[in-house]
């Protein structure tokens, strides 16, 4: 839909090898990108690759540690919104930033005109709407309530905000996930459309076919790094699949073991879509002793509500849960007395209260039972004994027993969990995303923990997205792809590039 | 301008911002003062002599200090649980209110025994008061800031309705006040002949008990879970409204010990200005407190104190009493920007 053949007069946007850390974590690694007038370039990559990060940098909410950004061949004061906006960028946020009590007009127009004078002198800025509407397929009554408008309604409102603002560089972070079919082809209408008219477009997303249909570049990141930039017409899905998750295999390190009977079985068991997130639509799985279970997948397609209903969070809408000791009310402290350890997603949301000591954080789950506690009173001094029989035996790296959970590094704070979930040499192990965001080391060291309590014959569910680690170490494979399951795959019989067909959503028997 | 969190604030930090911040409450207050036309170190020094000056002063300070205890440690155990009950002010008059009609009942026949009896019932009255917001908090979502909030209306127009009717004193020259406890059943003072009675006791032992509750017990370990992170409370097995309902009764029944200790050890009758706002200032006392149970009887009786030594200053130089509202306004304000202060450090850019 452009030249495939940009002159270099006509860069609209030049990022020069942007660093940003946010404490060991590089979450932009030395990124350089250019962007050409009337371009779509798709920037595309896992959750946590940096993405958002890097954008939020071109828009002045973080301020970059090393490089620099040009806008229309002048230089980008960093940290300033302000500048960015007046600069001829507009974005539009996978969360809308709309007033819902407010008219479309109105949220058109807000901050771009003194608050009291709002509603005065609109017919300029009616006409002006009135235009840029019927220019881009916009289509949308001025004077609608925002809170009444549908989710694709808003999203144009959104659009149009940045285009009534003269933006020539329009940013959409991840536009379609919370889009039907159908309002993503009328999505991808408009852009085309301004795209014709010179606009220039990057383009956010995790979805390939997406990706593909849109875009003339598509620029791949990774754990930070720009791996890969490649002209759509000389790529495939499949192609940039293998990219977004790495093709290099790790060769395994697991010695096969012969499984043993079932600890836990999901049978034809559904959850309902808790907003734009995917439930699970009647999976069947079974958890094996002695066996790692690796579950593939782009996030947001249905992992959460697994984890959720592993974990005790919620109970099935349909369908069954077997366990050799099922407990008869299926809650967290049910669950974890039936031999479940739990890794959450979310360690410093979920896995820890922050403002709790490491020994508060480590009896979280056992408080209520002896030692830690009889007759509702606390023992002190066996839940300290204990914490410090976790921080030895985990290498925690920590200031002591009492000091905040808060103080200590990702990496640290997750030896601690691991050493609270699997003390107790639990049967069943969820791991979800155990290792995101750790560094080298603790990577690692999960791992030899993980592997060590397959060995000792506990069932264990690695839920990840990142493919190396799947397949590094799992004894089988699922993926999941918008709350379905696919059948399992024994270690080394898919590539990571046929991994990534099915994490698109291909091959499902009930897939379009 | 930016706040950047500091992870282990200096010693310096910690305690200089609070000092500083009582520091610059002092000044303002002189400057107030002064404003009022009087002379701002006489002023200052007036209200500490007020306040603190005798035996006499002291002690009405620790009498007014103690329903503020009681109403800064139900905030203060709701708070920790970030339940929001602002509405200690309606579970006083309930308390005050079941007070009065058990110690006017056949329970007066047997004497001082009946206290604990009455002090149980306030308790109740109390809980069940704050029980109805922070279940519809639980089931619907419904912001318990405005209904507690606006349940002390409902009490004062409750209170009001009862005086002037089915509770009105038969004998009371048409005051809108109800009958009077029995003699028998009015705690004794501390302090013969002054005013002191034993709820400044009852207030310290229940500081205590609730010290010991969030430091020693399984449940005062689930409220400040719940607290600090909901989510994280309810994924490790803790049940988030369970707690919130036990905290919720804890938190209105020693509100309701405030009308029990007002109406039983120093009124003796029920009357619509039972509690000049004690049920809000107990919010002043709790954050003043930083929400500890022990600091709260220090802050109720630093509270108390501006009250006690501004009425004393004004009878002796004139300046409006206000000036006490004023000071602790004040000193809240201050406090809360200087706590902020030494958690956080202003950045440029």
């Amino acid at each position: 839909m452009t030249s495939a053949h940009p002159k270099a007069q006509d860069v609209v946007l030049r990022l020069e090898s942007i660093t940003k850390r946010f404490g060991p974590l590089v979450a932009n690694d030395a990124i350089s990108l250019t962007l050409h007038r009337g371009e779509v370039i798709a920037l595309l990559g896992e959750n946590g690759a940096g993405k958002t990060t890097l954008m939020n940098i071109l828009f002045g909410q973080y301020t970059a540690d090393e490089g620099n950004v040009e806008v229309f061949g002048h230089p980008l004061p960093p940290g300033n919104p302000a500048a960015a906006l007046a600069a001829g960028l507009g974005m539009v946020h996978q969360h809308f930033t709309l007033a819902d009590n407010l008219s479309v007009l109105d949220n058109i127009q807000l901050g771009t005109v003194p608050l009291w004078r709002m509603g005065l002198g609109s017919k300029a800025a009616r006409a002006k709407l009135a235009k840029l509407a019927a220019d881009f397929g916009l289509g949308i009554d001025p004077d609608a309530l925002v809170g009444t408008l549908a989710v694709g309604e808003r999203q144009r409102v959104e659009i149009l905000k940045a285009l009534y603002r003269d933006a020539r560089i329009l940013i959409l972070d991840e536009p379609t996930a919370i889009l039907t079919p159908q309002e993503s082809d009328a999505l991808f209408d408009t852009l085309r459309r301004a795209v014709a008219t010179g606009l220039s477009v990057i383009f956010i997303s995790h979805k390939l076919h997406e990706v593909m249909a849109l875009s003339s570049r598509v620029l791949v990141l990774r754990h930070g790094k720009l791996v890969g930039e490649v002209a759509t017409r000389d790529t495939d899905r499949h192609a940039l699949a293998a990219l977004m998750v790495g093709a290099e295999v790790t060769p395994p390190s697991v010695a096969p073991q012969r499984p043993g009977p079932a600890l836990l079985t999901l049978r034809d068991l559904s959850t309902p879509d808790v907003g734009a997130a995917p439930g699970l639509k009647s999976i069947t799985l079974a958890l094996r002793a002695g066996q790692i279970t690796g579950l593939a997948g782009v996030s947001g397609n249905g992992q959460a509500a697994l984890s959720d209903l592993i974990s005790g969070l919620t109970t099935p809408q349909s369908g069954a849960i077997e366990m050799p000791d099922m407990p008869d009310v299926w809650s967290p402290r049910t669950v974890v007395a039936a031999g479940i350890a739990r890794i959450p997603e979310d360690r410093h949301k979920t896995g820890s209260i922050a403002d709790f000591s490491l020994t508060e954080n480590a009896i979280l789950e056992t408080y209520a039972q002896a030692p830690f506690s009889r007759n509702g009173l606390l023992n002190w001094a066996a839940a300290d004994a204990h914490t410090r029989h976790l921080i030895a035996t985990n290498d925690v790296r920590c200031p002591g027993p009492s000091a905040p959970i808060r103080q200590l590094s990702g990496g640290n704070m997750q030896k601690l969990i691991l050493g609270r979930v699997l003390e107790a040499s639990p049967k069943i192990i969820l791991a979800n995303q155990p290792v995101r965001g750790l560094d080298i080391g603790a990577i690692t060291y999960v791992h030899k923990r993980l592997l060590a309590a397959r060995n000792a014959g506990a069932a264990v569910l690695l839920i990840s997205e990142d493919l190396d680690e799947i397949m590094a170490l799992s004894d089988i494979i699922h993926v999941i792809s918008e709350g379905r399951i696919s059948p399992e795959f024994a270690r080394g019989t898919l590539t990571a590039a046929e991994l990534g067909i099915w994490m698109a959503g291909i091959g499902f028997a009930d897939a379009a | 301008m930016r706040l950047e969190p500091i992870a282990n604030p200096s010693l310096a930090r910690s305690f200089g911002f609070p000092a500083a911040a009582l520091v610059a409450t002092v000044v303002i207050a002189s400057l107030l003062a002064a404003l009022a036309g009087a002379n701002p170190l006489a002023t200052l020094g007036l209200i500490v002599k007020g306040a603190a000056g005798s035996k006499f002063a002291m002690l009405e300070t620790l009498n007014r200090a103690t329903p503020l205890i009681f109403t800064g440690l139900a905030i203060a155990v709701a708070f920790r649980a970030k339940l929001w009950n602002i509405g200690a002010e309606a579970q006083l008059y309930g308390g005050a209110i079941v007070t009065v009609i058990l110690g006017t009942s056949a329970l007066s026949g047997i004497g001082a025994a009946a206290l604990p009896l009455i002090a149980l019932g306030a308790m109740v009255a109390g809980a069940l008061i704050l029980l109805g917001p922070v279940m519809l908090k639980t089931r619907f979502g419904v912001d318990e800031v405005v209904t507690t909030l606006l349940f002390n209306f409902v009490m004062l127009l409750l209170v009001s309705y009862l005086l002037e009717g089915p509770m009105k004193d038969p004998m009371g020259m048409g005051w809108p006040k109800s009958a009077p406890l029995d003699k028998s059943l009015r705690l004794p003072r501390i302090d013969e002949g002054l005013r002191l009675h034993w709820g400044f006791g009852l207030a310290l032992i229940s500081a205590t008990l609730i010290w010991f509750v969030q430091t020693r017990t399984t449940l005062g370990y689930e409220m400040r879970a719940v607290g600090l992170n909901p989510q994280a409370a309810r994924f490790a097995g803790i049940p988030v409204n369970g707690v919130l309902v036990k905290t919720a009764l804890l938190s209105g029944g020693l509100a309701a010990l405030a009308g029990f200790s007002e109406v039983a050890g120093l009124k003796g009758h029920l009357s619509l200005d039972l509690s000049p706002g004690f049920g809000y200032t107990g919010i002043i006392v709790a954050m003043l407190a930083l929400l500890h149970p022990l600091g709260v009887v220090i802050t109720a009786i630093f509270v108390a104190g501006i009250f006690v030594g501004s009425d004393s200053m004004s009878r002796a130089a004139g300046v409006p009493t206000y000036i006490a509202d004023m000071l602790l306004a004040l000193a809240l304000l201050l406090m809360v920007l200087a706590i902020g202060l030494t958690k956080f450090r202003v950045v440029r850019g």
